[in-house]
């Protein structure tokens, strides 16, 4: 069984870093994984996208043009890889960016105010985590108290930190659970 | 110790550091600047050298000097970097000194691009630099086999006093995977008393030692290079690596790919099987020496109707496939080289292609 997510938004957003959460904890929970970076010509503010292969097996090809998930922090990133993403599949859009949803009835979309959140908890830095949180609870691709761990360990350097983004992980999972 | 998850250029730097080698000479380049920026940290915490050279003509020459005094050295670099360091690469080699070059190779010719290629197999195996010489020449698939093979690297170069290669792409360097630093792959540099110039003071014997790659009279150079010539000989006999995938079947064609590109065939190897539709791989480990006689038994085989080179270039290794076939099976390329790496989806309808 092999599963797929791609995180997509602009440089900044802290997009590299929640795939590499995810990626780190698959890794915990014993499973294989790839954490693929777009990289290129890019400028601060520019695209930024990464796509996260978690798999039972040996991962083949880490290529993947057609992900089982979407977490998408912009406007031009849902345009860009929504049409791409498997049915079925979960699809994060962060609402309080993107005003448009992503016009597939194949998929489960979840609308997560993302900024907006991150705002009241105090810092828009979070808001990617916010994202992460709904998603993994959404998806259930990893086991939540796992997520919350290497969330932990991620900023075990600035311990300062943990708390808002504990609070944002158990935001996110609120909004994945009202509907 | 448990797996770490790594960026392969940052494994690359801490392989080289865990297999003993505390000197590193480089000069940036995308896609495989993080080798610099992490040793830059990395090698003054171990009591090792990180020095920025003022380009990689220099850094090869550095190289040069640091190997031949007896220094396990190495350096990293990207297609043109490479082709700046050739020059030094071909004295190296004469001069017989051990060195590790990693190419994070990028798409060519010329600046080309900073996406994933496999364009520079022809300079990493038939030389890039003048003269007779070849390097060792491994091609990792995976962070994993990238950190091993850099580690297996250092003894490799210092058995033959040859410069060994480790031809990536920009995938290897840039991805995320799982890792783990095999201990029994550190090992001690070798003793080069007999012939580097290492200093009088320090060694046994009283004779200088002298590197170099100068040989006017004919008949030394005629010797020289026999004796590198059997060089090149024991590797082929001793180094050839390879892996075989799905080949116990009745496969219709035969895959060989080595690097990223063969992670894809792998996945596509698998999906035609599911369809009902055998292939096999043989995937080139190391490229120089090249694993001619099992690719030829290969593609001998009753039910193989096609050899199929998949490469992210225009068509390089298949030169060496068809060599090693030896006319026991039509060959075929299928190659890319912008940088888009190719889907399953692109790879199997080329191969269905076929029949």
């Amino acid at each position: 069984m092999q599963r797929e997510v791609m995180f997509a938004g602009f440089g900044g957003q802290g997009i590299l870093l929640i795939g590499n959460i995810l990626a780190h904890t698959a890794m915990e929970e014993g499973y294989e994984v790839a954490w693929v970076p777009s990289y290129g010509p890019e400028m601060r503010g520019g695209t930024a996208y990464c796509l996260v292969v978690i798999s039972d097996r040996p991962i083949g090809s880490p290529i993947i043009r057609n992900p089982m998930h979407l977490v998408a922090m912009n406007h031009p990133s849902l345009e860009k890889f929504a049409p791409m993403v498997k049915p079925k599949g979960v699809v994060v859009i962060n609402s309080s960016l993107i005003h448009i949803g992503s016009d597939r009835d194949d998929v489960d979309e979840l609308l997560v105010p993302a900024n907006d959140i991150a705002k009241d908890l105090g810092s828009i830095k979070v808001a990617n985590i916010v994202a992460l949180g709904a998603f993994v609870a959404r998806s259930k691709i990893a086991d939540f108290e796992l997520i919350r761990q290497c969330v932990k360990e991620q900023f075990s350097s600035k311990e300062k930190l943990i708390p808002i983004n504990m609070a944002a992980l158990e935001e996110g999972k609120k909004v994945a659970q009202l509907k | 110790m448990g797996k770490i998850l790594m960026k392969g250029n940052e494994a690359i730097g801490e392989a080289a550091i865990r297999a003993g080698c505390l000197n590193y000479f480089a000069y940036p380049i995308t896609p495989q600047s993080e080798v610099a920026e992490y040793l830059s940290r990395r090698m003054p915490e171990v009591g090792g050298v990180f020095l920025q050279g003022e380009s990689e003509i220099a850094v090869g020459n550095m190289l040069f000097g640091a190997a031949g005094c007896g220094a396990r050295v190495f350096t990293t670099s990207s297609s043109p970097g490479i082709s700046l360091m050739s020059e030094a690469i071909s004295y190296i080699s004469s001069a017989q000194c051990p060195v590790v070059f990693v190419n994070i190779v990028r798409g060519g010719p010329g600046l080309g691009g900073i996406l994933p290629s496999q364009a520079d197999y022809f300079q990493a195996t038939k030389g890039g630099g003048h003269g007779d010489y070849r390097l060792l020449v491994m091609a990792p698939a995976s962070v994993q086999e990238a950190v091993e093979m850099v580690m297996k690297a250092f003894p490799l170069a210092e058995k033959y006093r040859n410069p060994v290669m480790i031809l990536g792409d920009g995938l290897i360097g840039q991805m995320m995977e799982p890792i783990e630093f095999p201990e029994h792959l550190r090992t001690e540099p070798s003793n080069k008393d007999d012939w580097a110039t290492n200093g009088m003071d320090t060694r046994n014997s009283s004779k200088p030692n002298l590197v170099k790659s100068l040989f006017l009279n004919a008949e030394l150079l005629e010797e020289h290079n026999v004796v590198l010539k059997a060089k090149y000989d024991r590797m082929k006999q001793e180094e050839v690596r390879y892996e075989s995938y799905n080949v116990d079947t009745d496969y219709q064609a035969l895959i060989v790919s080595f690097g990223t590109m063969s992670r894809v065939c792998r996945t596509v190897i698998d999906n035609l099987k599911a369809q009902g539709f055998e292939t096999a791989m043989i995937r080139p480990q190391t490229l120089f020496p090249f694993p001619e006689a099992p690719i030829k038994k290969a593609a001998s085989k009753e039910s193989c109707q096609v050899v199929l080179s998949i490469e992210l270039n225009m068509g390089q290794m298949v030169e060496d496939v068809d060599r090693s076939v030896q006319g026991k099976c039509p060959v075929h390329c299928y190659g890319k080289a912008g940088g888009d790496v190719p889907t399953p989806e692109e790879v199997i309808d080329v191969i269905k292609s076929f029949f």
